[in-house]
């Protein structure tokens, strides 16, 4: 065990909650839970980056009155990754939601072990 | 600066903004300004790649005012350019051999979105090929998965929309993993730009300060590209996926989505960790243990199945297994043999499955073996690139899939400790390939006579003939003379360092 | 004592409407809205039974807990396999925490020459007084570029699978009737004060990208919920006045275009060491940093429609 488990438990928590995200979205069979882990694992992400920017007395990377010391701010750049991900996480679970969408009135459940089931039975 | 180093920027943001006018475009104009796109990238590539080889330099080009660390930035070399020529020329196949099926299998009215997908899918594999940026390169895995997805479900039938499902799935999973291995990454060394996060890399790994997380790191990435490219245990969604979509999406998602994470993966071996630490880590033992199981049932898989192009499906698990067998290896020539896989896999493996839809096509729609009996004969030329691509897939010389071969062979027998390993288990999958793939061809090949089939002949069907033809040549071209494409992997990768 | 009123001058006065209103006797407005209840959803008694038995078979052959030993054991194996998994991953990744550099510290790794450039150069150089917007579309802008495609692509997915041809189009309309709120005095009258306020501070967060937190993400998120709550107060019929899938298609066009060709522009000059000829303006004010204002337009745009468009393609299939 390092030395640092009890001073980032910030990233401990993401960590904790990348992993509960991750074990839903791989073993869940309903989908909605699916994306429900896949929301939860995005987000743990971007509290993992956001502990990353954050320095202790600083403030957010914005310019006030034309000060730029580096002693004022916090590091910019996970900030903008996770504007990044964020994006990029909206548009996978509206993907995520359209198939679930289709495949429910299709097949009236949302238990994808159901649904392979019967594919199985109408054997195309 | 030349002008040709702005070719691959061209390239990326021409396929990109093709992808966007073909929203407002009717079909047919979507489909000629795809046409012409890929063939202006891949002349824009060949261009490249000829000056590239004769500077022998490869060269970082600024995306925006700043330079590095600062800025983003793309880089080509040898190897980048020529992987952009080879997905452009295996893309423009497999969209000209799959465009007469095109209209039996998608909504009318969905036709010019289709024509984005593959837009967009190409703009993403050739950001993949020459980004220099960890973060550019995770926005453009996206990009790809997403419009692989679509590819795959454009069809829509039951199976389609849930092997989508389980691809997405799949995918996420692994675009999880990349982009927290990816955060643990920056967090140690403070960059984002590969020949940055190199250095430091180095610099920890000399320091020892911070090598646990690190490996963490390097494993979490290696694991998510791995579930991304269906290696074995990762496999689920494939059969599905890769049996049921349109032609041309099952040609493109088996010869290049998965090609286009193990480049991404090469990269980030050469580029982001360096070969040497990537070698001294545990990764590469599990890397070469899975490629090795992948290769065996991938194949037990094909062997069982009953349904055509399910059977090409599952042997893409088998091949798939063999480039990660060649990374486990951990040497230069497992390496440059995984290279030539990937180019000699994707050559193949689309030409098996533009010419299995000829097939199906004269035997009544149905892919079941039995009805298949005698089509080699009912479409000549379909038969003749089946037995083509099947015989390459089972290494007979000539043919692009003996090359590799060898060149696996060859490699494991540097390795020790792992050549007994590598040497068994490539003759045992080269005897399954040959089980299945020549079961295929008899089965083809023997005659029927009351057949209640009619035949199809060149006259036809022109434009998915020379197709075929142009993929048969493709492959005996990889095939013959495959010293100059060895040497330039070679090449290449002494660029990456 | 006051004046007596005849019944018929009685019922012309407020007082009559009033109370025969509250008595709930009849609508004041009766004619100008629809206030029949909500129909019940009947649905076909011999599909649903057809349905459940199908269910029912399925349910058997798969989970037939009762009969099956080994499938209630395979169950039971298969969350505790899952638990345990998902315990070892939180202690592989709590390992590799403890061992990160410590949190909220000048000293580690991420606080190096990059940042310290972004913070003390961002202003100069890109003219934006939010740091994060001139980091990621100027510094970083091929990123951000990817970003809003990643959009378009889902978007473009989302339309193969939900848009529906004009046989089922008419099904969805009449379903639509029959489950959403129609006319709702309550939510329209709400609405009517509320879209305006967050479509205009959609906008302001929008234009403000550059000077603080805001951008065009944000803004669009919030116009885009401004105009789902549109939507939802007045129906499809008021807004597809203004907003159809061909305008939907042509904003986006319009948009990305603009994106990719503005961006081709900086590339272009940044790679060759061209001077690029968009001013920077003074910091501060609205119209300054170059590309960023309009860039931010631009993708603000895509996003509020995008998110319009989900919810529509979500709701009915197409709008």
């Amino acid at each position: 065990m390092g030395p640092n488990l009890f001073t980032n438990y910030g990233e401990a928590v993401s960590a904790i909650l990348f992993c509960i995200g991750f074990t839903n979205l791989l073993l869940q069979t309903n989908l909605i839970k699916k994306i429900i882990g896949l929301n939860i694992m995005d987000s743990a992400i971007y509290l993992f980056l956001a502990e990353k920017g954050y320095i202790a007395g600083r403030v957010a990377p914005i310019v006030v009155n034309g000060v730029t010391s580096t002693e004022r701010y916090i590091n910019p750049i996970p900030s903008g990754l996770v504007l990044t991900g964020i994006v990029v996480s909206v548009s996978v679970t509206a993907l995520m939601l359209s198939l679930t969408i289709r495949l429910y009135t299709r097949y009236h459940t949302l238990d994808l072990d159901e649904i392979s089931t019967q594919l199985k039975k109408e054997g195309k | 600066m030349n002008f040709i180093c702005n070719f691959p920027f061209f390239s990326i943001l021409l396929s990109l903004f093709s992808g966007t006018i073909c929203s407002v475009l009717p079909a047919k104009a979507a489909k000629i300004v795809n046409r012409v796109v890929i063939i202006v990238i891949g002349l824009m590539s060949a261009v490249l790649l000829l000056y590239l080889l004769s500077t022998g330099e490869s060269f970082i080009y600024w995306m925006g005012h700043f330079p590095a660390p600062w800025g983003n930035e793309i880089r080509a070399g040898v190897l980048e350019a020529g992987m952009a020529l080879f997905f452009c020329i295996i893309m423009y196949l497999s969209m000209a051999g799959g465009a007469h099926k095109l209209p039996g299998e998608v909504v009318e009215s969905k036709h010019n979105l289709y024509y984005i997908l593959v837009n967009l899918l190409l703009s993403s594999l050739l950001a993949l090929v020459y980004t220099n940026d960890m973060f550019t390169a995770y926005v453009f895995v996206e990009i790809n998965t997403i419009s692989a997805c679509g590819l795959i479900m454009i069809r829509q039938v039951g199976r389609t929309i849930e092997a989508a499902v389980r691809y997405m799935i799949m995918s996420l999973l692994g675009s999880g993993l990349l982009l927290f291995g990816l955060c643990i990454m920056y967090d140690l060394t403070g960059h984002l730009l590969m020949s940055n996060i190199k250095e430091s890399v180095g610099l920890i790994m000399a320091n020892g300060e911070y090598q646990i997380p690190l490996i963490v790191s390097v494993a979490l990435m290696c694991i998510g590209l791995c579930i991304k490219s269906a290696l074995f245990p990762f496999h689920a969604w494939l059969p599905d996926a890769y049996g049921y979509s349109t032609v041309s999406s099952a040609a493109i998602l088996s010869s290049l989505v998965s090609k286009g994470y193990i480049f991404l993966l090469i990269k980030i071996i050469y580029r982001v960790i360096g070969f040497d630490i990537f070698n001294s880590t545990r990764i590469i033992d599990v890397l070469f243990v899975f490629g090795l199981m992948g290769m065996i049932f991938g194949s037990l898989s094909a062997i069982k199945e009953n349904d055509i192009r399910r059977m090409i499906a599952f042997s893409s698990v088998a091949q798939i297994g063999y480039i990660y067998m060649g990374f486990g290896m951990g040497t230069q020539a497992g390496m440059v043999a995984s290279i030539f896989h990937i180019l000699s896999h994707a050559a193949t493996k689309s030409l098996l499955f533009i010419a299995a839809i000829g097939l199906t096509d004269v035997s009544g729609g149905s892919r079941k073996f039995a009805d298949l009996t005698g089509a080699a004969y009912r479409n000549k030329w379909a038969g003749a690139a089946f037995t083509v691509g099947s015989l390459s897939m089972v290494g007979i010389p000539l043919f692009s899939g003996f090359i590799s071969k060898l060149l696996f062979a060859q490699a494991a027998v540097q390795v020790e400790g792992k050549m007994l390993a590598s040497l068994i288990v490539l003759g045992i999958s080269t005897v399954l390939n040959a089980v299945y793939f020549m079961k295929t061809v008899i089965r083809i090949y023997t005659s029927k006579a009351d057949t209640p089939y009619t035949s199809i002949t060149f006259r036809d069907r022109k434009a998915y003939t020379v197709t075929l033809v142009c993929f048969i040549l493709l492959n005996i071209i990889l095939g013959v003379s495959s010293q100059p494409v060895v040497d330039m992997i070679g090449q290449g990768l002494a660029m990456f360092a | 004592m006051s004046k007596k009123k005849t019944a018929e001058e009685y019922q012309k006065t407020f007082a009559f409407r009033f109370f025969r209103w509250l008595s709930g006797e009849k609508d004041p407005y009766s004619g100008e809205v629809e206030m029949q209840p909500q129909k019940e959803y009947r649905p076909d008694p011999e599909a649903a039974l057809r349905r459940e038995k199908e269910h029912d078979a399925i349910m058997d052959k798969v989970y037939d807990t009762e009969h099956n030993k080994w499938m209630h054991l395979f169950h039971r194996l298969y969350q505790t396999t899952s638990i345990l998994f998902c315990l070892f991953l939180i202690a592989l990744l709590l390992v590799t925490v403890s061992y990160l550099p410590a949190i909220g510290t000048v000293t580690r790794p991420v606080n190096n020459e990059v940042s310290e450039r972004y913070i003390e150069k961002g202003l100069e150089e890109t003219g934006a007084i939010n740091i994060v917007a001139g980091m990621i579309l100027d510094y970083r802008a091929f990123d951000t570029l990817g970003e809003s495609h990643v959009l378009f692509v889902a978007t473009i997915t989302v339309l193969i699978l939900l848009r529906l041809n004009k046989t089922e189009k008419d099904e969805a309309e009449v379903n639509d009737r029959r489950f959403e709120p129609k006319n709702d005095a309550i939510l329209q009258l709400v609405a009517t004060f509320l879209v305006p306020v967050i479509i205009i501070f959609g906008i302001y967060i929008i234009l403000n990208g550059h000077l603080g937190p805001g951008g065009g993400f944000s803004g669009g998120a919030v116009i885009g919920a401004g105009l789902v709550l549109y939507l939802n107060a007045f129906g499809f019929k008021k807004t597809e006045r203004f907003f159809t899938e061909k305008t939907y298609k042509w904003v986006c066009f319009f948009s990305l275009s603009f994106y990719c060709l503005a961006k081709s522009y900086s590339f272009y000059t940044g790679a060759n060491q061209l001077h690029s000829v968009i001013p920077k303006g003074t910091p501060g004010t609205i119209l300054s940093s170059g590309l960023i204002l309009p860039l931010n337009i631009a993708v603000g745009l895509v996003v509020a429609c995008t998110i319009y468009a989900f919810y529509a393609m979500f709701r009915k299939g197409g709008f």
